[in-house]
């Protein structure tokens, strides 16, 4: 059985940037074919997963700010099946790292990782934790989260809209679509294992690339 | 203002002349500085809460190695935290100074960032991955015999290891940011606190030396992001003031009607952030809901919704939109009306009552001595609105006046931000029909120097006095740059505010106190 192009309920397939990344990745992962009753549930598992992400409550700075907007009146992520956030690491499927990560912030951080169950997703939100954003120069800023935990999906902005946090929110919807549940996990390194390669599915806007 | 140099063996006791004799009760920020070879001291603000008199003293000592300076804390209980910082930043030890731990970095952090010979390279504190152990006692630093101050005392121990810890954070929801809380209990009774900070310090104060003037103003806003407009307000004050640059009138009405609305958002989200600690979330949606009509507002203008990056040297960024001021009013006449739906839905609740009334009670001395401006300053009935006491851009023009509530406890300190919101828009009122024409911004010169000397502002940012302090060289970047935090002074109220109060109780004035730690840690 063939992996299907993930398509979700929101936004029409064609209108994301960035297919070229999860078509890739299905390929790859079309070449081991599955059985059809194993594939049949990995479709379920994966529809219901990518439905139900809930978000740990994490925020440092400015992004968290934003991020409890996103979660409020008007932008209201349990639409999208982000339906709650969690206090607890235990219950959390996804962590938006919101904000900058400092030097005394970084084994925090990576404990909180360690402390979620699999299978688990980071978001990178914001400047700060993409790059060290405006702090990239100070002594006691870590420049991007990605140097101590894998990294699913950045979200660019300082700090980003609301409509760009619920795209990446989308964006890590999809790619938890095209996962193989019981054949094996395509996004994760072996146990203790840093993935040589971070999958980035959503990058800067077009537009603002073109800008810089 | 002058700077008055104070021998450093004459200090202890006209630092108690200034504090008895002048009534100089108001510590407002402490300043650590490096001179380079002079020394390394640091400055004191004062200022007397009754007469408004201000003063700037300062004390240096030449012994670069071991450099020792008499603590002040037992005269402003504030000083503990800033000394702390001092510690932290120069490492220039305060003798008879109960705790002296560093207070942002790790404990295993090597050197002193702020001083100018530093080295920031990545081998010397590379990024340590093992959890840091915590350390309740100070450690020991031997002074040199000959050194004529008083013995150190040696241990004192915050929290011992037979008392009951349990940690709040750093990451936990209902200290609004990663700051971490170490309490000692008995039952539910909390008997001492411990707080450690620094999880989000990102050295902005080291950054802007070695970035030009208009670079800084980028870095104000992420301080307290709650109150940007006001931050940004503050240096762009200090830098005009320093070069002489007269803002025209729009300018000024600008700045004033931005800075109340950032009052009236941080208010907000002040109101929806404090109910869902106690746990109504209803009105966390109410508060977010006319909070985004307000940022609707904001974005059009400045293009950004949280943070603005409006101000600039000698005026804002872009002129205001034509439907700025129609959007303005429509929105202050809706805000008016939905002030009575929070306090159906939440304030006048039993349980909301229940949790506020009486607890976390501060009194007006310990408020002034532990330099808790602000909404927090307020409620204990200290007048300490610096839009009051030091009138800045339009304030001294418009009639307001300022909440003032008696208690101290948290129902009053709520009550302060609910009635500010108000007052707020009554500000707003006064000036949104007669912003004047003009230009928006003065021209300045392309490259931004200040001539050499020391300046001062202050600002009513959204939680307490804004300061900022600048050393200049005459260079195009600061010698020293120093944000006062409006949130430091709160979190060293916490243990006397605390006080035997229950845990839950410590949700409930976390809440009410209103910090935002990226403004406490910088």
């Amino acid at each position: 059985m063939e992996m299907k192009k993930p398509t979700i309920k929101s936004i029409p397939y064609e209108e994301f940037k960035d297919n070229e990344t999860l078509e890739s990745l299905i390929k790859e992962l079309n070449k081991e074919r599955t059985n059809v009753v194993v594939g049949a549930l990995d479709d379920l598992i994966n529809w219901g997963r990518s439905n139900s992400l809930w978000s740990l409550t994490f925020a440092t700075s400015c992004c968290g700010i934003e991020f409890m907007a996103v979660g409020a009146a008007r932008y209201d992520f349990a639409r999208f099946g982000f339906e709650v956030t969690r206090n607890s690491p235990r219950q959390a499927d996804l962590i938006m790292v919101a904000g900058t990560i400092t030097h005394k912030m970084a084994p925090v951080l990576k404990r909180l990782y360690d402390q979620m169950a699999d299978p688990k997703y980071v978001v990178a939100v914001g400047g700060c934790a993409i790059s060290g954003g405006p702090f990239k120069g100070s002594y006691h800023v870590l420049n991007g989260v990605d140097k101590i935990i894998p990294v699913d999906v950045y979200i660019p902005g300082c700090p980003p809209r609301p409509e760009a946090m619920l795209y990446g929110m989308m964006q890590l919807q999809r790619k938890v679509k095209i996962e193989k549940y019981f054949g094996g996990k395509n996004h994760r390194a072996k146990k203790g294992e840093m993935p040589n390669e971070p999958i980035i599915v959503t990058n800067a806007p077009i537009d603002i690339n073109e800008n810089c | 203002m002058n700077l008055t140099f104070i021998d450093i063996k004459e200090f202890p006791k006209r630092m108690e002349e200034y504090r008895y004799s002048k009534g100089m009760d108001f510590l407002r920020d402490i300043i650590g500085m490096d001179w380079g070879e002079e020394g390394l001291g640091a400055i004191y603000i004062l200022e007397n809460t009754a007469t408004g008199e201000n003063i700037e003293v300062a004390t240096i000592t030449a012994n670069r190695e071991k450099p020792l300076i008499p603590t002040v804390c037992h005269l402003w209980n504030v000083a503990e935290l800033y000394e702390r910082e001092v510690y932290d930043f120069f490492g220039i030890y305060f003798t008879k100074h109960p705790d002296m731990r560093r207070l942002f970095l790790r404990n295993d952090w090597v050197g002193y960032p702020l001083r100018k010979d530093y080295d920031t390279s990545e081998a010397i504190n590379p990024i340590r991955m093992e959890n840091e152990v915590t350390e309740d006692v100070q450690r020991p630093y031997e002074i040199a015999e000959d050194a004529e101050q008083a013995i150190i005392d040696k241990q004192t121990n915050k929290i011992h290891g037979d008392q009951y810890i349990i940690n709040i954070g750093p990451q936990h929801p209902a200290t609004h940011g990663v700051l971490r809380f170490r309490l000692a209990l008995d039952g539910e009774e909390i008997k001492k606190i411990d707080i450690h900070c620094g999880y989000i310090h990102r050295g902005i104060e080291k950054m802007s030396e070695s970035l030009t003037y208009p670079q800084i103003l980028a870095l104000t806003d992420r301080l307290d992001y709650l109150s940007a407009h006001q931050n940004r307000h503050a240096l762009c004050m200090c830098i005009e003031k320093a070069m002489g640059i007269e803002v025209t009138d729009r300018t000024q009405y600008i700045r004033t009607i931005m800075d109340e609305l950032q009052r009236i958002d941080s208010h907000l989200l002040f109101l929806s952030c404090a109910a869902m600690d106690l746990g109504a979330i209803t009105t966390f949606i109410y508060g977010f809901r006319d909070r985004e009509k307000l940022l609707d507002i904001l974005e059009e203008v400045t293009g950004g919704r949280l943070i603005q990056n409006y101000n600039v040297i000698g005026g804002v960024q872009a002129d205001i939109t034509p439907d700025f001021v129609r959007k303005v009013k429509e929105f202050c006449q809706y805000q008016k009306g939905k002030i009575k739906e929070y306090n159906d839905v939440f304030t006048y609740n039993v349980i909301t009552q229940k949790r506020m009334k009486g607890v976390g009670v501060i009194s007006r001395a310990d408020a002034i001595s532990y330099g808790c401006t602000g909404g927090t300053g307020r409620a204990s009935g200290w007048a300490c609105d610096v839009r009051k006491r030091h009138p800045y851009a339009l304030y001294d023009k418009v009639d307001f006046k300022e909440i003032i509530y008696n208690n101290g406890d948290c129902y009053d300190r709520f009550w302060v931000r609910l009635d500010e919101i108000l007052e707020s828009i009554h500000i707003i009122e006064q000036l949104i029909d007669n912003i004047p024409e003009g230009e928006y911004k003065v021209k300045t010169k392309p490259i931004i120097r200040i001539p050499e000397g020391r300046y001062s502002a202050s600002v009513e940012g959204s939680r307490g006095e804004f300061g900022v302090y600048i050393e200049s060289r005459g260079e195009k970047s600061p010698y020293r740059i120093k944000f006062r935090p409006m949130g430091l002074p709160l979190i060293a109220a916490m243990h006397k505010i605390l006080k035997g109060a229950k845990v839950a109780d410590l949700i409930a004035i976390g809440a009410t106190l209103d910090y935002v730690i990226p403004d406490i840690d910088r």
